[in-house]
Order: C-alpha cells, then structure tokens, then sequence
C-alpha cells in the first residue's frame, strides 16, 4: 500500500489518541457485562454506572429478581430479622443509575469474541466482564448428600427458600430432638457463618425446645473467632452444643438423607433436623469461562483480574486473591478497587491504589455481637493483610451490645452501598 | 505530676457544670468523684450524648493520659460530646487540673500516677496537618471504604453518620483514631493507616459529597 498523506494523518490520529484513552476499539460505549447480582457483582455495577456517569454500559446478569443476603439471614434464622429485612430488589439499580439489569442465567462466555451467553438465548458483547458467581458446592463432599437431597437436608448457604425450610426445620423438631450441622472444609463462603448459624439454632431451641441437642460435625480442628464462639455457647447454652471437631473424627461424616441419619466416625445417630454445609467452589460459570484453577479463578491483588485473561475480572468468594476471607464485606472491597480499574481501562478514569478491607460481625445471642476485621494490600503475589482486630473473651454487656447494634446499622450501610 | 493548688484555680472554668467533692451529685454536666479509671460515659443517671456512650462503649476510660488529651481538645475525642468548652491548650493547665481531680478518688489506693496504657502522645494536632488541602477527587475514591459501613445518605442507627461534617472536625476525628485517643477498634485500623494528605482528602470530601 502507497502511504498517502490521508492515511498517513488518519493513523497518526489514531495513535495519538490511543495514548491518552483506552484501549476500547470501535465506536459507541464501552460495555461492562457483570454476572451475578451479590455483594460483589452489584457494588461493582453501581460504582462503574454512579462515577462513568453514563460513559459505560452496564448489564448486570443476575437470575433472581430478588437479592437475599446471605450476612444477617442467621439472624432470620434467630429470629432477629424479618425475611423481607434482608431481601432488596435490583429496582434502583436500574431505575437510578442506568444499569440495563437482566434476570437470566449465564451459561457461556467466549473470550476470543468477548460475549456471554444467556439461558434464555442472548448473546451480550463485552469490553470487560466481571465475574461474581459466588460459590456452588464440590459434588461428592459429603458422602449420601447432593442437590437432590437439599429439601430434607438443606445447606441454607445460599439465602432464601433455603434459609427458609432450615428455619422451619428446626422450629418443627420434636422435643428433645437432636439437630445436626455438618460444616464445611476451608476455604468456604463467610468463615464464622456455620458458628454464628449454630449460636442462633441454639438460640431458637432454648427457647422453644429447651431438652433439644445440637451436634456439629467439622473437618476442620479450628474455627474462626472459636474463642468467642465457645465463650458464649459456654455461659448462654450450656451443655447444648456438642462441636466434633477433626480430633474426634469430625470430618469422617456421611448422611442418610432418606433414614436422617448421620454417621459421624463409624457412629449413626438420628437426627431431626440436618443442615448439610458441603465443600465449595467458585460459582460454575468461571469454570465454564475457563478462568478457574482448581475450585477457584486466580486474580491480580491489583485490580482483581484473571490471571488467565485481562479483559475478565472475577470478584468475592470465587476469586482466589490471597488473604481475604470469602466475605460480602471482601466483594463489597474488592469490587471497588475493580471498579476503579475498569473505569480507568474504559473511560481513562485516574486510577487509584487497591486498598481493601474487611469487616465481620457475628451474634451470638441477644444483644451479644463480636466483630472481627482487617485491611488488606495489593502485593505482586495476592492480597496481603496488613492490620487486623477481633473482640475479646470477656467484654462487658455494653459493648457487645453496642457490637450488635454497630452490625445493624453496617448491614444498612453495605447493602444501600451494593443497591444504592 | 501537676500542681494540685494550681489545678483548684483551673476548675473554676469547670464548675459551672461539674461538681467534684464529697456527696457532688450531676448537674449540667456529670460529677467527678472517682473519675480515674472509670468508663468514659458511665455515671448512673446522667444522660450522656450519643457520641460519649459510644467511645465509652469501645473502651475509653480515664487516666492521666486520656483525660489530658481530651481537656486539650474535647471534640477530637467524642465529636458530638455536649460540653462546650473550647479545650485547655495550656499543658501544664492540663496537668494541674489532673492533679486537682485526682485528690476526689473512690479508691485512693487504685488511682495509677499514669495510665498504664500512656502513650505519652502528642495531644496537639500541628497546625499544618490540619491546613493540608485534599484531594476531593482521591477522597471520593477512598470513601468508598467508609461506605461499606456508614451510609453515604447519612444514617446514624449503630454507626454514627459521616457526611457533611465540618473538614476541621472530620481531621481532628480522624487523627485521634489514629493516635488511638479514640478507643474504637475498626476505626483505630481503618485510620491507621491513612496519611495525612489521606484523611485531608477523605475530609475534603465528605463535607460535601454531592
């Protein structure tokens, strides 16, 4: 080809402005695709909508219509919160910040034509694609147990209908009747969750069915905020809660769904009520994007994209990013300085440091909250901790109580901080 | 140790709100008999501010230290506190009135000559940490970080609101947590490890987020 002056100008142009701005190709709005509507997935959504100021699409794909949150649906288990306390809508996502929201599945991504396939059979072209698909559990994790027996023995660890039947569950037990939790292998979703869940089953049960038992079954030999926890099944529910830990053959479990039965190290015992917390993994759609290593998809610490493709970004619980427990307050973090990130690749935003962070409360019985948290960095290997805190065994009434009250009023915050 | 003789003067400013003496009772502000080792915010019958329950709540008690940083500068220590006064900057003032209050104990034999936790810290906030101009553009961005938890359209239900605070105050707040001269431990980590041009930016920001 003769270079003529036109052509000539026509590149330079090009060029020149490709210094400047983003690395987007073709013409019309950069368009940011966003799969799964969580902690993680609808903080992000907003913030890219709320500071492009419309400068970029985004889809947010998310198959409910309505976002229980998994943090406080304990509490509805307690009794301390109304289901519709910790159900929200994507309706202000949509009408108040522009994202195009839409109530699907997703079922592929292809990542050399940058799309991402829907149930219901449409085909969304991205720029760059954020994956936060939460977790779906290991089949064969717990011998006798799988999806199908998820009515008679729930795992209630992903919130609603689930939450629900547990609840009833135990409210429907026969007196003196023995309830049985069988909790999961690190890493999982929410590490105080499975404790914080049995603190409310005790608490309901001393309540309604005061001769009752609680066993719980666990492969690993600690927990978090394990002090706390047993501090306070010590001096509220005494002598109810019996924790099996991996010494004595905690993690050697299988159920019976059928008989409700559940033999833990060569012994059956019936149960009445079972809540089956089986091993996790990344939400199937980042091993179907072929970004998972493992049971989860590596991340840069920086900005939360995949190591195996810079135009996909996967956030909270099915990233593998380093120190971070898998929390909705670690999305809440994570999906910001992803924010920041992809609004700096698309829109030439300044992009600013990762910084992270997490914070996590726990109840433990009425007016009885612990609270656990730290700040995290981005390294060149993973997200590194860098200072941390935890209540104390021992605290006086006040402020414990003060702890529970601080964790409603940071429930209110985070979630008006994912649906605005 | 102060002067206690000296102190007896500076309690003048004091006593048109606090009684300390034998049978003093709660008038304006609370009486303070015992006051050494005490809970912040935790004498019965006193209606105390919201924002004095909550550093009472995350552990402030008074010792010659934490007392000495919030005679300098009561604001810094529980912003919404009720008591007007403007601070005594005057360090030997301070310690004098220390002295003075010190000689009203409900257990002579417990009141420690220092806080066993004394940083020995550095009460005054130098004039030029607090004229620093922040980056209202970096604040929006590490605000975010404060959102998880405060809401950004106010809120003060369990966790107080911070939006459209004075800058100076949000500073003055923000340095005392990170001198941990305020006791609430997620604060003490979230402001431990921002700058100064860090917290100017957050503060610049958040008087006005828009």
């Amino acid at each position: 080809m003769k270079l003529n002056r036109r052509v000539f100008l026509g590149t330079a142009g090009a060029a020149a402005a490709s210094l400047q701005a983003p690395a987007v190709l073709g013409a019309g709005k950069p368009r940011v695709v966003v799969v799964g509507g969580g902690a993680g997935g609808a903080t992000a959504a907003r913030y890219i909508a709320k500071d492009s100021r419309g400068a970029i699409g985004v889809t947010l794909v998310e198959p409910s219509r309505t976002c229980y949150t998994c943090f406080f649906s304990n509490l509805y288990i307690g009794g301390f919160q109304e289901l519709s306390d910790i159900s929200h809508s994507y309706g202000t996502l949509a009408a108040n910040y522009g994202i195009n929201v839409v109530h699907d599945w997703a079922v592929g991504v292809d990542r050399d034509i940058r799309t991402v396939t829907l149930a219901g059979g449409a085909v969304l072209p991205y720029d760059k694609l954020i994956l936060s698909p939460g977790i779906d559990f290991v089949e064969g994790a717990v011998e006798g147990w799988d999806l199908s027996a998820q009515n008679r023995m729930p795992h209630a660890y992903k919130a609603g209908s689930q939450t629900e039947l547990l609840k009833a569950q135990v409210h429907g037990m026969p007196e003196g009747g023995t309830f049985c939790m069988v909790a999961p292998p690190n890493p999982y979703r929410c590490p105080p969750g499975p404790y914080e869940r049995v603190s409310m089953v005790a608490h309901v049960l001393q309540s309604v069915n005061p001769a009752a038992k609680i066993i719980v079954a666990d492969p690993k030999p600690e927990f978090s905020k394990m002090a706390l926890f047993q501090e306070g099944w010590g001096s509220r529910y005494n002598g109810m809660i019996d924790w099996i830990g991996e010494d004595f053959g905690g993690g050697n479990v299988s159920v019976s769904p059928d008989a409700m039965t559940v033999t833990i190290d060569g012994e059956e015992i019936k149960v009445d009520a079972c809540n089956v917390i089986p091993a996790m993994k990344a939400g199937r759609i980042a091993e179907m994007a072929g970004v998972t290593e493992g049971n989860w998809a590596p991340v840069n610490a920086a900005d939360m994209s995949s190591k195996a493709d810079p135009d996909i970004y996967v956030l909270g619980d099915a990233s593998q990013q380093g120190d971070m427990p898998k929390s909705g307050s670690s999305a809440n973090s994570q999906a910001k300085v992803c924010a920041n990130a992809v609004r700096g690749a698309l829109a030439g935003s300044k992009v600013f440091p990762a910084r992270f962070s997490n914070t996590c409360w726990s109840l433990i019985g009425t007016n009885d909250g612990v609270k656990v948290g730290a700040t995290y960095e981005a390294t060149a290997e993973k997200i590194a901790k860098v200072d941390g805190f935890i209540s104390q065994i021992g605290e006086s009434a006040n402020l414990r109580k003060a702890t529970y009250e601080e964790s409603v009023g940071w429930y209110a915050g985070i979630t008006s901080d994912m649906f605005g | 140790m102060g002067d206690a003789e000296a102190g007896k003067q500076v309690f003048d400013e004091c006593k048109g709100c606090h009684q300390v003496r034998p049978g003093a009772e709660n008038r304006t502000g609370p009486h303070l008999n015992g006051l050494f080792g005490r809970r912040a915010a935790s004498v019965e019958g006193f209606r105390y501010s919201k924002s004095f329950r909550r550093a009472g709540n995350s552990g402030l008690a008074w010792h010659a230290d934490s007392l000495s940083g919030f005679l300098a500068d009561p604001g810094s220590v529980a912003s919404g506190t009720r008591m007007s006064h403007r601070g005594l900057k005057d360090e030997k003032k301070r310690a004098g009135l220390i002295a003075y209050l010190r000689q009203f104990p409900d257990n002579p034999r417990d009141i420690p000559e220092a806080d066993p936790a004394a940083k020995g810290a550095d009460h005054g906030l130098d004039p030029e940490v607090l004229g620093l101009q922040g980056d209202p553009d970096y604040g929006a961005y590490l605000s975010s970080e404060c959102t998880t938890c405060h809401q950004a359209e106010g809120g003060d239900a369990g966790i107080p609101s911070i939006v459209s605070w004075p800058e100076e105050d949000f500073v003055r707040a923000l340095h005392a947590y990170k001198s941990k001269q305020r006791t609430h431990p997620v604060m003490q980590m979230s402001a431990g490890r921002l700058s100064y041009a860090e917290i100017a930016a957050l503060a610049a920001f958040f008087e006005d987020p828009g």
